[in-house]
Parts: structure tokens; C-alpha cells; sequence
């Protein structure tokens, strides 16, 4: 459990640091005179984009715990790693590549380019399918090897992990629909900017949990 | 003002309650006074605060109750006073804190010579386990357990051989020796615990735990299981008699060891033919039982069932009950058989014989008996067919009116409660949810429509 | 983000015309039923919360029959009694507490209390509400099915929870375990409603230091809730998988009914280590909320600013971020390594010390107050009293040695009803008294309340004090029936019969509750805007029941903070968050005109 501790450990750290540096000087009693000035919020950015930052939280946190759990039956005696198929490398690729064309998709929506955004969003989906439909190809290699989830936790946990990590692109992939369908209805470049940013925090957000998992899964 | 009173008289009566009540820790038998020690700190401090702080509220609430013409202090904080009573709380806890660890440390290192004895947990038993004369445990492994196997002993393990397997409820110990206990489970979480030890530790399958406690007080007392355990949690207890040295040496050696019981030579059947012609007045030639004679159909019950329940009869744990008239007729007739060999011959004796169904006599309204049925299924099994692993007999296709003789029996104390017995009280306690006779009839009359496949308990 | 000096006379707050327009439905099904007006959804919560809690409440006398008059009811078997204990303490926890406090009025008092419209994504708000709804019926539907709910307790142990000899350990378990899920996703989307409303969504001037203590308690609680749920998640979906595909997750090598199981090599204490990483958190996750209300209930109705207001909100977010590193004391004697029980421990006694000064601010609150007894307030002098009760016992358990003879027994069943139970649940009431007015327009009965209120306070009390002493003496916890003991005097068993008969009445005495929700609906006297002379700027809506948007037109501006009573020289002894400074007379606050 120590990792899960120590993620939260650290998100706690930085509410709590972010709410001294808020507090620490105040006194509310008093400071009768001066308002704040500034639509309300605490941040600068939108509401939508605090939003997507505290669900990855919540996101980081379901991760952590899967790795704790995941440590934590790995030294149990009946532990038995499984091969990685080789595929996953090249899942691991295409997942890259995906998150480089979502990238592009946002760096031509800062500078208004739509065809850069139509180009940078039609890759990244169609990479983020390969890679999903890779990675279901993956689990059948293994279960024709015999590697089915009940055999040994080690191959438990890898199809829920990746099972779940899947999920997420899954719903990233919701997210990624309504874009593009904006988008091809004709919306200017500054209606889909914050969508096309959130997409892309989000895709890069779930290729560092890969790296992760994957790394993770490799190292044990 | 009646909440001033109000909270007042709480305090007041919490304080009395506490000091009045007849309630209070069980007289402590073991040497973990230590315990009770630091219970007592915390009371004291706790008490303390809260008598003092209820008070404070109280006296505030009148003091400062509504007057129209009067306006609240304006004080927004004090910091003075508020890191004063910070200060202040952070040497209560630390005194309560610190006697709690220093006793911990003591709880978690076992003395090096502690003697060694294991307590296995399964839904609904306890039993037990010394590592005997090499002073080192076999092997075990839930994998390995089977009705003839019930410790899961590997039996390959020479340390094992000595073991003493005590299979039953009951365990002893001595008097003022530190005991190690280690806990296992066979199926799911138990707790084992002594009140009067003040100590416990849950037994969780797949890990061996461990508390441990020294004995200061002779007697018999209750083990319970205090960790959710299914649908029987409640009956799963045992008994840990502490008595001097001389008297636990005396009660170790009469147990058996694991290589003794390897070594029993099965029942012999025609040996127990002869043995049976005793019993055939009764129980009929061919074990089908006589309503008239109060002889209850043998032929397919569980032998582990007859072989312990003629133990029973023949050391007077059973049939010795003033009201148990049918009991004690079969006592003596037990008695003749002479040993332990006598009682597995006629027993593999009777396992030959034919299983035919016993003729229904009594009438309910099946669909009740259904109904309440579902409650004893987790023991007897869906069919009746009895589960030795829980010790469970059978009781489909058997004498139905003896059923409801010895329901009534458990749930008037007339079986089950005397000490020798270790699993009668389990039934008892759950006897007990049939609250009429109707009930009883119901039960047995939906018991007579169960037809068991391939009735293992015969096997 | 900047601070300046504000020309406060010459600023008009503009009208965000578009904000207003979406908020208003346009149909009777978008505004009554599939709305996404917090205050709607909120009531929706509370409703469909209150409805399933009152079955767990009557699951609990049910209980409690059992155990002060074993073997008299035919319809209580060990299997029934089991699935009541289970459902009871699943409800309870889950689907009452946490989604009244956070789904309840969070959702009412959030938008509300910080000068928002709504919720910051409405749509995602109502679908929390119905994800939450089916939840609730997946649950309801699991005890139904072949085999009845799991009556595996609260904590869903396994092995025990999907082995044959606990009641619905086949669909019961697995709908149970679907439930937690559905209840789960659901929660996430209205807990990043509450986090990203009260970091972004306040109004002009709302500093964090200016909230009130109800929102400072709610925000803290979802953090915790968002960050700890996923280890229940986690948990749920691993057992799922244990259950369904047969992995050995948490399932070692087993004998079940004699037969040996496919599992082998799990671990019951990673169970259990997820269960209580959530377990532990979602106590403050209920207490949080309970800690905010109260403390807004006692200065409104003491006249008397909060005491340490800023060690108040430090308290709650120590307490938070320490919530996370408590959670094995609830494994003391759990076959877990016994050393770490010094680190959990000396966490968990440290954890008393922000509790312990949460409760001097509240009692020290009243010194000097001008205190008036109105129901709410009862209510919460109530929670301080039975919250300090439970408090201190909690210093039993968490201290490890002391629970070694306690653990398990009704000890702890009485500790954790005392702090967890009747303490919020007091809060609760307290704050339906104190904001029904908001939500009706009507005050609730006055004579009908304090009947509700000494029944329940004296009648918890009479209920759990004593049986604290049934722990002492060793009384195991959830047993059916403890039967013949040699170590329990017969005297035992008449306390439990004083304690059945005591949960009765208390339980009979909800229903003067409900009797007065409904009659003072249309009867009740009318509110006026603001009954309680009270600062935070729920009472400061143009029209109560606030109407769509909250506040009209213009958002309010808000100059101080939530907690000006008996400011020396003001005209009255409450100023309003979003009275300018120097400005009002005292008929003037009275009647709700700032400006």
C-alpha cells in the first residue's frame, strides 16, 4: 500500500500546500475593505480544464491503487510473470503516435489552423483504435498461449490493468467523437480549442499511465 | 434550560451508570493486566475530558442563553488559548498513547519459549494442534485437506508424524506457562479469542498469525469466534480449560498423534457382524430402525456420525440427561461394546448394509419446513445428505420421528449441553430458531420429501 | 488573481444573461424530474437517500429484536439476520450518509453558500443523480434475487463474502459489488461538481477564507471521497473478478462445504487493506460535512462568530490528509503484520488532536454567546455532546492495546453509532430543521421538532451508552444469538431487551419526523427570507425557494466573511455576506435590502 500512501501523499501535500499559501496570511475578520477581484475562481484556467485536472486525480488515484494491490500480491508465493507479447512494443508505438497527433491537433488549434486540427484528430483517433484493437489482439496471443486470467494473478492482473487502462481510452475516445463531429460540422478553431486541449491532456495523461503499467508489468 | 438539565443529568448518569454497573471486563486469566491497565488510563483521562468539557457546555448554554437586549462577545480567535488547549490535548493522548505502545511492543514478541499450539478455524469448529515431543509442527496445507485429512497434514513430513491432533472443540492448557498460538484457518476469517485472555487475533486462510498469553487462572473458558464467519458465526465456540501441569501432561498424552491415527486399521465388518447382533433387537436386522421401540434407521448414516455419537453413549455424554428416557436405554447397550476397535467394526459393519428408505410418519406443511429448511442446508446440505466436513450427519431418508425427538432434545438443553460434547451446543444454539412444535413437524415433514443422489455421507 | 480596493458604490455585478438562460427548463419533466437545477437534483438526492435509509432503519430494529428477544420471531433466521446486519451497515454508510451529505446538500448548499448560479456542469450533475438512483435499485434488486442480499457484513470480507456458507454469496455478492461500482462512477460525477464549484465557481469577492464552514467541510469531504472511493472500486472490481472468472486475487486455497476451492495463493488482508484505505476516509467523509454544518448551525444560532475560524478549516484539512494514514487501525487484529500497528496507532491517536480542537472551538463558540434554543441549535449542541461521547471511545480503539479486548465486540458497534451514526445524523436533523425554511418558504413545527429531538437524543443516548458496558464484558458483535455463556451475567440480556425497546421508540419517533415534513409543507408558519438572521448568502436570494440561478439577476457581491455576529457597532447583530461595508440599517438587514 505504500505507493498508494505515498500518491496521496502528495495530492494532499499539494491541496494542502495550495490552500496555505491561500489561507496562511488572512484574516478573513478583518479584510472588509478590498475584493477579489476576477471572475470568482481560484485558477486562471477554465472550468472545464480544473475539472478534467481533479478527474485525473481521481483517475491517478484508482491507478495507484491497482499498483499497490498489484505489488502487494506479486510477493505472494504463486506469483508466475507471463511473457509481454512483443506486440505490446508496438501498441506502446501507435499509442505514442497518438498522443503526437492529438499534440498537433492542439498546436494547430492555438494557431486557428482547422486543417491542421481535422489531420492532427483523424490520426489520433484512428492510432488510438489500432492501438485498442492491438491490444485486444495482444490478450488473444496470450489466451492462445494459454495465459487465461484464473491460471495465475500475475495474468490476472494484466487483463484487468490493461482492461481498464482500455476503458479510459474508451471514454477519452466519447470525448474525441464529439470533437471531430464539431469539427466537421464546420466550428471554428476557437469554439473546439478548450475540447481539443482537454482531449489532448487527457491522451497524454493515459500514455503516462501506460508507460506506467507497462513498465510496471516488464520490470516484474 | 431543559437542555442544561438534560445534558447535566447525562453526565451525571453516565458517570453513575459507570460506577454502578454490574457490567464491567470479565475477571482477567492471563497475565495481560497490562491491558486493563491502560484501559484504566484511558478511562481516566477520557472521563476526565468528558465530564469536564459537557460540563463547560452546559454551564455556557445558561449562562449565555437568549436575552433580547444582549449582543455576543466579538471574538473572531484566540490564539493563545487555542495552542494552549492544543498543548494540553497533545500530553493526553501522549499518556494515553504511550502505555498502549510500551504494552504493544510486549504483545507483538512472544518469549522464545513460549509453548507452541495451533488453532485451526472452519466454518463452524475449532481444533487444535501441538507440535509434539520433537517441539516442531508438520507441514500443512489447506490443498491437502480431505474428510480423512481434516488437519490438512502434509504426510510426508516427518516433523509432522508426533503431531497431536486434537479434533475437537476442545482444547487444554497449562497453568502458568506462556502460550504461543498460532492461527490458521481452513476456509474463511475467524477470530480466536478468550474474554478473559483479553487478547485475540483473527485466523485468516493462506497465513499463519499468532498472540500469545500466559495462563494465570485455572479453569474453562469459552473460545469464541469474534470475526463474521458465515451463517453459523455465532455457534463457532470452544472451550480452553487451563489446569496445572501434572493434569494437562496427563490429558496431552491421552491424544492422539498424527502417525497413531495413520496407523488405525479400518473397521472390519464381519468382526462388527457379531457385535451387531446385539443391536438387531432394536434397530432391526438390516439397521432400518423400529418406531416402536424408539430405535432410530442406521443403515446410511454417516459412520464418523455413529462412531462419535457411540462414544457419546458409551462415556455418558449422551444418555445421561434425566430426561433423555430413550438415551438412556442405549447407554448400556453401548457400554458392551468394549474398545475403540469394537466401536469401528460394527460401525463398518453397518455401513454394508442396505439403505432403504425410512417410511414417513410425520405430516407438516411441507412448504414451511421448505422455508425453514434453508437455515440448516448450510450445514446438512441442500439434501439432507449431511456434510462430514461440517460436522453435519444426514438426515434425509432417516428415521423422521427420531429427527423430531432429538430436535426438541437439542432445543431443551436435553442434548447437546453436556461438557463432553463439543459440537451438541451448536446445535442447540441453532434448534433454537424453531420456536413450536409445528415448526418441527414442518421441517421434518419437507426433510422426508428430500431424495439424496448419490448420498456421500454412505459412501 | 488580484487583490484591489473596490470602489464598492459605483460596481454593478452584469447581468450574465446567457448563465440565466440555461437554467431555466422549459418543460415539467426537465424542471421536476431530469433537471439540472443543483437544488432539484439535491432534493431528488435526499428523497431517494431518506427513502432507502428509513429500510435500513427498520432493518436495524428488526436487529434489534432479534438480539433483546432471541428465538421469538419466526421471520428472523441467522440468514435473515445477517443480510439485515449487512444491508443495514451498507446503507447506512453508502447510500444514506454519504449521498445525503454530499449529494444532498452539497448540491443545495454549495451554489448556494458560494454565490453560484448552479453547479459548474449541470448536465453531469443530474446524470450523478441518476446513475446514483440505479445504484440504489441495483441494490434493492439484490434482495430479491435467488439467495437474498449478502450477509456478509458491511466490510464484504472475503472469503467469507463469496463462499457458500454466508447467505447470497452467488448473485446477492456480485449485484451488491455491481452497486458499488454503479455508486462509484456516479459519485465521481458529482464530486467533481462540488470540488470544481467551490474552487471556481464562487462569486466575486468569496475568498476561500470568506466560505462558510458547511462548504469547507463538504469540499474537504468530496476530496477525500474522489481520492479514497477508486480503493473501494478497486476493490470491488478485483472481488468481481475473483467471483465471476475465478482469479485468486483475494481468495487463498480454500475448503468450502467440504468441497476445496479452484482458488489458490489470494490474500484476504490486501481485501482487506483496499476495504479500509476507502473505510477509513469515508468516516470523515460523513463527519467532514457533519463538523462544517454544525459549526454554521452554532454561530447562527449562538449570535457569535465561529471560534477560530482559520484553526477550524486547518482542522479539517489535517484531519483529511491524516484520514489517509489511519486506515489499518481497523485491521489491529487482522493477521496483518502486528508492527505496524505502532505506526497506526500513534496516526490515529495524533488524529484526535484537530478532532479535539474542532469540538473546544464549537464549545468555546457558545462562551459569551447569546445563545437562542431553537431546534436547529439543539440539534447541534446535541451532535457535540453524543459527538464527544464517541470521540473519546474512539481513543479506546485506536489506541492499539486497548483494543485488543475490545475489537469485535459491542463495544465498537456502540462507538462507531455514537460518532458515526447518531452524531450525523443529529447534524442531519439539525439542518433540516435549520434550511427547510430556505427550501419551503415554511418553518417546521417548533413543538413537534423538540419532541423529535428529546426522543432521539435521549433514546440514541440510552442506546448506545450502555452498551458499550456489553462490549467490556465481552459481547461479541454480530452474533445471532450469544445463547448460554458462562461469562455473561443474566443481567445482560435485560440490558439488550432496555436497548431494543429504546431503538424502538427512537425509531417510532422518526416518524413525528416525516409527519412534520410533510404537514408544515403546507402548513408550517412562513419563513420569511431569512428565520435565523443568518449571514451566508443562501439567505440573501431574491426569492425563497430560491428560483432558478439562485439569484436573480444580479449575483450578489460579498464583502465579509460568512461569520459577522454581534460585530460591535453594527446596526444589527448579523451582517450579511454581501452587505457592503458601513452600509445598512438594522430594518434594513432585517428585511434582506443591502444595498
Amino acid at each position: 500500500m505504500g505507493i498508494s500512501v505515498g500518491i496521496m501523499f502528495l495530492i494532499m501535500a499539494v491541496v494542502a500546500g495550495w490552500l496555505l499559501k491561500q489561507t496562511m496570511s488572512t484574516t478573513p475578520w478583518i479584510a472588509r475593505t478590498t475584493i477579489v477581484e476576477g471572475h470568482g475562481g481560484s485558477f486562471s484556467q477554465a472550468k472545464a480544464k480544473i475539472g478534467l485536472w481533479v478527474f485525473l486525480a481521481v483517475v491517478t488515484s484508482l491507478f495507484a491503487l491497482f499498483i499497490s494491490a498489484y505489488t502487494t500480491r506479486m510477493e505472494l508465493g504463486d506469483w508466475r510473470p507471463l511473457p509481454e507479447p512483443t506486440l505490446l512494443w508496438f501498441n506502446t508505438a501507435i499509442l505514442v503516435l497518438s498522443s503526437i497527433a492529438l499534440q498537433w491537433a492542439r498546436h494547430s488549434v492555438e494557431k486557428e489552423e482547422i486543417g491542421g486540427v481535422k489531420i492532427g484528430l483523424a490520426a489520433g483517433g484512428g492510432l488510438t483504435i489500432s492501438f485498442m484493437v492491438g491490444q485486444l489482439v495482444a490478450w488473444q496471443q496470450l489466451g492462445d498461449l494459454g495465459y487465461h486470467p484464473s491460471t495465475n494473478p500475475a495474468n490476472g492482473f494484466f487483463y484487468l490493468i490493461t482492461g481498464l487502462h482500455g476503458l479510459h481510452m474508451l471514454g477519452g475516445l466519447v470525448a474525441w467523437c464529439r470533437t471531430s463531429f464539431k469539427v466537421w460540422r464546420g466550428s471554428e478553431a476557437a469554439e473546439v480549442r478548450l475540447s481539443v486541449e482537454l482531449c489532448t491532456a487527457y491522451w497524454h495523461f493515459l500514455l503516462v499511465v501506460w508507460f506506467v503499467l507497462f513498465g510496471l508489468m516488464l520490470s516484474t | 434550560m431543559s437542555l442544561v438539565i438534560g445534558l447535566i443529568v447525562l453526565v451525571i448518569a453516565s458517570v453513575l451508570f459507570h460506577f454502578l454497573s454490574p457490567w464491567w471486563l470479565t475477571p482477567i486469566a492471563s497475565h495481560w493486566d497490562t491491558v486493563d491497565v491502560t484501559i484504566d488510563i484511558t478511562f481516566w483521562v477520557t472521563g476526565f475530558v468528558f465530564v469536564v468539557i459537557n460540563g463547560f457546555m452546559a454551564y455556557a448554554i445558561y449562562k449565555f442563553r437568549y436575552k433580547k437586549e444582549r449582543r455576543a462577545t466579538y471574538e473572531p480567535e484566540n490564539k493563545k488559548l487555542e495552542w494552549w488547549l492544543t498543548a494540553v490535548t497533545a500530553i493526553g493522548v501522549a499518556a494515553m498513547l504511550a502505555p498502549g505502545l510500551w504494552v504493544w511492543a510486549d504483545f507483538v514478541s512472544p518469549p522464545e519459549d513460549a509453548m507452541i499450539v495451533e488453532a485451526t478455524g472452519q466454518q463452524w469448529h475449532w481444533s487444535f494442534r501441538f507440535p509434539g515431543e520433537d517441539g516442531v509442527l508438520g507441514s500443512v496445507d489447506n490443498s491437502n485437506i480431505t474428510d480423512e485429512n481434516p488437519f490438512g497434514m502434509n504426510p510426508d513430513d516427518p516433523n509432522g508424524q508426533d503431531d497431536i491432533l486434537i479434533a475437537s472443540p476442545e482444547v487444554h492448557l497449562p497453568l502458568g506457562v506462556p502460550v504461543k498460538a498460532l492461527l490458521r484457518s481452513k476456509d474463511v476469517l475467524h477470530n480466536f479469542t478468550v474474554t478473559q485472555f483479553r487478547v485475540k487475533m483473527d485466523l485468516v486462510p493462506g497465513l499463519i498469525s499468532y498472540q500469545w498469553f500466559t495462563p494465570t487462572v485455572a479453569g474453562r473458558y469459552e473460545l469464541l469466534c469474534e470475526e463474521l464467519c458465515g451463517i453459523g458465526h455465532h455457534t463457532m465456540r470452544g472451550h480452553v480449560v487451563v489446569e496445572e501441569q501434572e493434569a494437562f501432561d496427563k490429558w496431552l498424552d491421552a491424544q492422539p498423534t498424527y502417525a497413531e491415527i495413520l496407523a488405525k486399521a479400518p473397521g472390519d465388518p464381519s468382526a462388527g457382524a457379531s457385535l451387531y447382533a446385539v443391536c438387531t433387537a432394536c434397530h432391526g436386522a438390516q439397521g432400518e430402525g423400529n418406531p416402536l421401540l424408539n430405535a432410530p434407521k442406521l443403515a446410511g448414516q454417516g459412520a464418523w456420525y455413529m462412531k462419535r455419537q457411540l462414544e457419546y453413549f458409551k462415556k455418558g455424554i449422551r444418555g445421561s440427561h434425566e430426561l433423555d428416557i430413550y438415551g438412556q436405554q442405549m447407554a448400556p447397550m453401548a457400554a458392551v461394546l468394549a474398545d475403540e476397535k469394537a466401536v469401528n467394526d460394527v460401525v463398518a459393519y453397518i455401513e454394508t448394509l442396505p439403505d432403504l428408505p425410512a417410511i414417513s410418519t410425520v405430516m407438516g406443511d411441507v412448504e414451511h419446513g421448505e422455508d425453514v429448511y434453508e437455515t440448516c442446508a448450510y450445514c446438512h446440505g441442500a439434501q439432507g445428505e449431511g456434510i462430514q466436513a461440517l460436522n453435519a450427519p444426514r438426515q434425509a431418508g432417516m428415521s423422521d420421528w427420531y429427527l423430531v425427538t432429538q430436535l426438541k432434545n437439542f432445543k431443551k438443553g436435553v442434548r447437546g449441553q453436556h461438557p463432553g460434547d463439543g459440537y451438541g451446543p451448536q446445535m442447540g444454539l441453532m434448534a433454537n430458531i424453531l420456536l413450536d412444535d409445528q415448526t418441527i413437524n414442518d421441517l421434518v415433514a419437507y426433510i422426508n420429501t428430500l431424495e439424496i443422489e448419490d448420498a456421500p455421507a454412505s459412501k | 488573481m488580484a487583490y484591489v480596493t473596490h470602489d464598492e458604490t459605483a460596481y454593478v455585478a452584469p447581468l450574465e444573461v446567457e448563465e440565466e438562460h440555461l437554467y431555466h427548463a422549459k418543460t415539467w419533466l426537465g424542471k421536476y424530474v431530469f433537471s439540472q437545477d443543483a437544488k432539484v437534483i439535491a432534493i431528488q438526492y435526499a428523497c431517494t437517500a431518506m427513502g432507502i435509509g428509513l429500510v435500513a432503519l427498520v432493518f436495524s430494529l428488526i436487529m434489534r429484536l432479534q438480539l433483546g428477544f432471541p428465538n421469538t420471531f419466526a421471520f428472523i433466521a441467522p440468514e435473515d439476520y445477517y443480510q439485515f446486519v449487512t444491508m443495514h451497515g451498507m446503507i447506512m454508510v453508502i447510500y444514506l450518509l454519504t449521498a445525503l451529505f454530499l449529494g444532498g446538500f452539497g448540491n443545495y448548499l454549495i451554489p448556494l453558500m458560494v454565490g453560484a448560479r448552479d453547479m459548474v456542469f449541470p448536465y453531469v450533475n443530474m446524470i450523478s443523480y441518476w446513475v446514483y438512483l440505479v445504484a440504489v435499485l441495483i441494490l434493492v434488486a439484490s434482495m430479491f434475487v435467488p439467495g437474498g442480499a449478502t450477509g456478509s457484513g458491511w466490510t464484504l470480507y472475503p472469503p467469507q463474502a463469496v463462499t457458500a456458507g454466508t447467505p447470497g454469496s452467488d448473485l446477492g455478492i456480485i449485484l451488491m459489488l455491481v452497486s458499488l461500482i454503479v455508486f462509484i462512477i456516479g459519485f465521481t460525477m458529482g464530486g467533481l461538481n462540488y470540488v470544481v464549484t467551490v474552487l471556481q465557481g464562487r462569486t466575486r469577492g468569496m475568498t476561500l477564507m470568506r466560505l462558510p464552514l458547511t462548504v469547507w467541510g463538504i469540499f474537504m469531504a468530496t476530496v477525500l471521497a474522489l481520492l479514497a472511493f477508486p480503493a473501494l472500486l478497486v476493490a470491488c472490481i478485483m472481488m468481481l473478478f475473483d467471483k465471476i472468472v475465478g482469479t485468486s486475487f483475494f481468495m487463498p486455497a480454500v475448503i468450502s462445504m467440504g468441497e476445496q476451492l479452484p482458488h489458490t495463493g489470494g490474500s484476504p488482508v490486501l481485501f482487506e487493506h483496499l476495504f479500509w484505505f476507502f473505510g477509513h476516509p469515508e468516516v470523515y467523509i460523513v463527519a467532514l460535512p457533519a463538523f462544517g454544518i454544525v459549526s454554521d448551525l452554532l454561530a447562527t444560532h449562538a449570535r457569535k462568530t465561529i471560534f477560530g475560524y482559520r484553526m477550524m478549516v486547518w482542522a479539517i484539512v489535517v484531519i483529511g490528509g491524516l484520514s489517509f494514514i489511519v486506515w489499518a487501525h481497523h485491521m489491529y487484529v487482522s493477521g496483518m503484520n502486528p508492527y505496524f500497528g505502532f505506526f497506526f496507532a500513534t496516526t490515529t491517536l495524533i488524529i484526535a488532536i484537530p478532532t479535539a480542537i474542532k469540538v473546544y472551538n464549537w464549545v468555546l463558540t457558545l462562551w459569551h454567546g447569546n445563545i437562542r434554543l431553537t431546534v436547529p441549535m439543539m440539534f447541534a449542541i446535541g451532535f457535540i455532546f453524543t459527538f464527544i461521547n464517541g470521540g473519546l471511545t474512539g481513543l479506546f480503539l485506536g489506541n492499539v492495546t486497548v483494543d485488543l479486548p475490545l475489537s469485535d465486540t459491542y463495544f465498537v458497534v456502540a462507538h462507531f453509532h455514537m460518532v458515526m451514526a447518531v452524531s450525523p445524523v443529529l447534524v442531519v436533523f439539525g439542518a433540516i430543521y435549520h434550511w427547510y425554511p430556505k427550501m419551503t418558504g415554511r418553518l417546521l413545527n417548533d413543538g413537534l421538532g423538540r419532541a423529535h429531538f428529546w426522543i432521539t437524543f435521549l433514546g440514541t443516548y440510552a442506546i448506545y451508552y450502555p452498551m458499550h458496558y456489553l462490549g467490556f464484558l465481552g459481547l461479541p458483535r454480530r452474533y445471532y444469538a450469544m445463547g448460554p455463556t458462562e461469562f455473561m451475567p443474566e443481567s445482560a440480556h435485560s440490558l439488550n431487551q432496555f436497548i431494543t425497546i429504546s431503538a424502538i421508540m427512537v425509531g417510532a419517533a422518526q416518524l413525528l419526523f416525516l409527519y412534520n415534513l410533510i404537514v408544515s409543507y403546507r402548513n408550517g408558519k412562513e419563513a420569511g427570507h431569512n428565520p435565523w438572521e443568518s449571514t451566508t448568502l443562501e439567505w440573501q436570494t431574491p426569492a425563497t425557494p430560491p428560483g432558478h440561478g439562485n439569484f436573480g439577476s444580479e449575483l450578489p457581491l460579498v464583502y465579509r466573511w460568512a461569520y459577522d455576529y454581534s460585530v460591535p457597532g453594527a446596526p444589527a447583530d448579523f451582517l450579511p455576506q454581501n452587505l457592503p461595508p458601513q452600509g445598512g440599517s438594522a430594518e434594513g438587514i432585517r428585511e434582506g435590502k443591502v444595498d
